[in-house]
């Protein structure tokens, strides 16, 4: 028996045009072990969850850029419960204002990362935080 | 089990957790495919291979996107390499796949090539057999061409398309002699660049047509995928290419050679696994490494020793 690998994907709401920061993650969670699936930008929540669900993933990382995405956080958690999904792990990262945090964190977002974050203490907080 | 069931439904929670059972070969997979099995044979097959970065992604999306318009139900199997280091991959087709998801009824999953043991195939052929029982009805599998990989995806589509570009030399190392022999329509993307009518020619002196044959005459077909030149002309092609294997009742013949190759890669594998565990057991490989650094002995004769303690059971 093949061992099951962790299957993240990485994801950009919104309509900003910037996925540096989105690609690094890609890269280091692939250099991880990890099979990650990259959407590319300005995807909609429907279209995220809808990729979640054909992909079946274990791990969603979202790429945030200000609070003023919330509703859009808000959007993906809901429609990951309606499907099904609801154990997906799901990370927020990028600069996301202290005040945002318990409100995406209230909606079901595991635990955010901002700017300047190792990417190993990412890898290391999935790994230890996706039900085995 | 119930999860087979709602697959077949269509329920894409189930189609999708049922991937991931076998592609990990989770302990029932075996038993999951051999009901699944009943349920295939249905779907048509379409292979897109060629090297990196040359709008394989784009072609599908394109492709998948008419297929839709004209009511079909579609299925997308996008493959991209895993490192053989750390067993991690990027899996970034879906990037390029941007017309199609708007549409209901497309089911994408994206799988890296993991490797060992003909793993690939065996995965990529039962994710097809899963999207197939769900009631697709045509399925596009997507890989690079690399080595065997490309030949035997190749072997599992009812119509393999050759994708390649201009600009990548005159030797054309993308178009080897093994892919002139599998491709069924050779596509020249990114037509909008210069070389392109060149990449014709060289594809066509290449090709062995016989103008005055029944055979299938593998079309060249010049494409710009971004602005969905060309597309039309595929699709036709590709639906042509159908209605000719159907009427030749070539397709059966195709198909059955499929489940030839299928029967014996299983069996290769069921045998190769076997080995590797037997050899575990055995524990001694270290050992003869030791003899034979030594010269005590050699590989060669390892192999004689080994063999009937590998039978043994
Ligand atoms: N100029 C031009 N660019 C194209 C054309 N088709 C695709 N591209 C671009 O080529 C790049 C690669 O396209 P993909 O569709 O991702 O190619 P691919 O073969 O799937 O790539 P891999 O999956 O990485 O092997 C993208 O930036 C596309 O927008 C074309 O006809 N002309
Ligand atoms: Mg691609």
């Amino acid at each position: 028996m093949a061992e099951k690998k962790i299957r993240a994907m990485v994801a950009k709401p919104g309509l900003d045009g910037h996925d540096r920061g989105a690609k690094i993650i890609a890269r280091a969670l692939r250099d991880a072990g990890m099979e990650v699936i990259y959407t590319g930008l300005r995807q909609t929540p429907e279209q995220i969850v809808n990729a979640a669900l054909q992909e079946d993933i274990d791990v969603l990382l979202l790429s945030i850029l200000s609070g003023a995405h919330n509703h859009l956080f808000t959007a993906i958690m809901k429609g990951l419960q309606e499907k099904d999904m609801a154990q997906v792990l799901v990370i927020g990262g990028g600069v996301i204002p202290q005040e945002d945090i318990p409100n995406l964190k209230q909606a079901g977002i595991s635990e955010t990362f901002g700017p300047g974050t190792s990417t190993e203490t990412i890898i290391a907080y999935i790994k230890d935080n996706l039900p085995s | 089990m119930e999860l087979i069931q709602e697959a077949l439904k269509g329920s894409e929670r189930a189609i999708a957790r049922l991937i991931t059972m076998v592609e990990n070969e989770m302990p029932s997979w075996r038993e999951t495919m051999r009901t699944i099995y009943a349920h295939t044979g249905k779907a048509y097959l379409l292979g897109f291979t060629g090297p990196t970065g040359s709008g394989k992604s784009t072609l599908v999306d394109r492709v998948a996107h008419l297929l839709c318009t004209n009511g079909y139900s579609v299925g997308i199997v996008a493959i991209d390499p895993s490192s053989p280091f750390t067993g991690g991959a990027l899996l970034g087709d879906r990037i390029r796949m941007r017309e199609v998801v708007t549409h209901e009824n497309v089911f994408i999953r994206s799988l890296g090539t993991r490797g060992g043991l003909g793993g690939l195939s065996q995965a990529t052929s039962d994710v097809i057999k899963i999207l197939d029982a769900a009631g697709k009805e045509f399925i596009l599998i997507e890989t690079i061409g690399i080595g065997q990989d490309e030949v035997e995806i190749a072997q599992i589509a009812d119509t393999s398309i050759v994708v390649s570009v201009p600009g990548l030399g005159d030797d054309i190392q993308t178009i080897k002699a093994g892919i002139m022999e599998i491709g069924e329509i050779f596509v020249v993307n990114k037509a909008d660049r210069e070389g392109a009518d060149h990449v014709v020619t060289m594809i066509k002196a290449m090709l062995d047509v016989h103008p005055l044959s029944d055979a299938w005459q593998q079309p060249v077909i010049k494409t710009v995928a971004t602005e969905n030149g060309g597309v039309d002309e595929l699709y036709e092609n590709i639906m042509l290419h159908r209605k000719y294997l159907l009427k030749s009742d070539l397709l059966a013949v195709k198909r059955k050679e499929r489940i030839g190759r299928e029967i014996t890669r299983l069996l290769e594998r069921r045998i190769a696994q076997y080995v590797h565990n037997q050899m575990k057991e055995i524990g001694s490989l270290e050992d003869l490494v030791e003899e034979v650094t030594r010269r005590e002995t050699d590989p060669y004769s390892c192999v004689d020793r080994l063999l009937p303690l590998v039978e043994k059971k």
